[in-house]
């Protein structure tokens, strides 16, 4: 297809990751599928096996999960292509949310603009449910994530200064004593 | 709760302040519950947005192309302090996971087998996720508000065909938020259109 081999790595990976940026509407998922294909099969950056290791590294460390660009920078150029990497993937959506977000405010007001912020708003929030579903069957959760999930949800309605880190940290318990009665028997 | 009114809200913090909070959120964001968790820092806790604005901020982070938590951030950050806040929020957000992740990366070889780690990573994801669910109630209670069918059913819609259905979300949403935005659109001659 391409060859870009004479390229320096770091040109390389703001010449897949730029673009992408720009077109992950909906969210990184949606670049998820192109991200593999650039540096599996295009660029041959890493097998697919250790694409998946990348993916599974990407969920359990912080941030969202298009740190998975970050990891691919990392693979391809050590620390300094991480860097870039993580620049190229979310430095021009963000210019590009921050000028959509300055027309948007200059119009606030406008009767169209509560027209537009009332038919988008309820978009957004049919996704914030979707997006747990889709979290939950990537992870292939069972009921005690579900369970958990709904708690933490319930338990911010009832009291909304609840601190995050003391559910999360409920949750890494719940998981842990889950764990401990599985390994004395209790569970299946 | 009540929703902050815009004459109760805090003053603005310095840009050391509002960086420092989303420096917290970024490096114990497991499993996606950023959002969540933004909106309880910046509304509930210090109060520096307004719900609204928080709520339509969340819809066009995920209309905008890139990441919905840095679009968000962005944001956030931009209502905040303009666009030196916003600039602050994303490197301020960014920063710990960029550093962190590699590291997961290089101990993930040495620690891939304690189970407990992974339950420590899988339930305080389940429970990232409750904020995300809180944050769908939260704007639920704000269509009931509106007093109208229309965007009840497209978050209904919404929900159903791509979390249930998993139908590809950026085709879904350019169909219905066209019609949604239409069935809110402003009617000649005065009187809201109720749809």
């Amino acid at each position: 297809m391409r060859d870009d081999s004479s390229l320096s790595p770091y040109l390389a990976l703001i010449m897949v990751f730029v673009p992408l940026s720009l077109v992950a509407i909906g969210g990184g998922p949606s670049i998820f599928a192109p991200i593999q294909k650039e540096a599996v099969d295009v660029h041959k950056w890493m097998s697919a096996r250790e694409f998946i290791e990348i993916f599974a590294v990407a969920r359990v460390a912080p941030g969202p999960g298009s740190m998975l660009g970050t990891l691919i920078g990392w693979k391809v150029a050590g620390w300094g292509g991480a860097i870039v990497a993580t620049l190229a993937l979310f430095i021009p959506s963000s210019i590009l949310c921050l000028a959509v977000a300055k027309v948007w405010n200059r119009y606030r007001g406008r009767e169209w603009h509560a027209a537009l912020e009332m038919g988008l708003a309820p978009i957004g929030t049919g996704l914030m449910f979707a997006g747990a579903i889709a979290i939950f069957r990537m992870a292939e959760a069972g009921p005690l994530a579900w369970g958990l999930a709904i708690f933490v949800a319930l338990m911010l309605t009832w009291r909304p200064r609840a601190h995050p880190f003391a559910l999360l940290g409920i949750g890494a318990l719940v998981f842990n004593l889950q764990l401990w009665l599985a390994h004395m028997g209790y569970l299946r | 709760m009540a929703d902050p009114a815009p004459e109760e809200l805090a003053p603005p913090p310095s840009l050391f302040k509002l960086g420092s909070v989303l420096f917290w959120i970024g490096v114990f964001s497991f499993g996606g519950g950023l959002s969540g968790w933004i909106h309880r820092q910046v509304v509930h806790r210090y109060r520096w947005m307004t719900n609204d604005d928080f709520l339509s901020g969340i819809a066009l982070a995920q209309i905008v192309p890139g990441a919905n938590v840095t679009n968000l951030c962005v944001y956030v950050g931009y209502r905040i302090r303009g666009a030196w806040g916003a600039t602050m929020s994303l490197f301020a957000l960014m920063s710990g996971p960029t550093i962190l992740c590699v590291f997961v990366a290089i101990l993930y070889h040495y620690v891939q087998d304690y189970p407990v780690l992974h339950a420590c990573v899988d339930g305080v994801a389940a429970a990232a996720v409750g904020l995300n669910i809180r944050l769908g109630i939260i704007g639920t209670q704000r269509i009931q508000r509106m007093r109208r069918i229309a965007p009840m059913i497209a978050m209904v819609a919404t929900f159903v065909s791509v979390g249930v259905m998993e139908w590809p979300l950026v085709p879904v949403v350019l169909i219905i938020a066209p019609l949604s935005v239409a069935a809110v659109w402003p009617r000649k001659g005065g009187g809201a259109a109720h749809a």
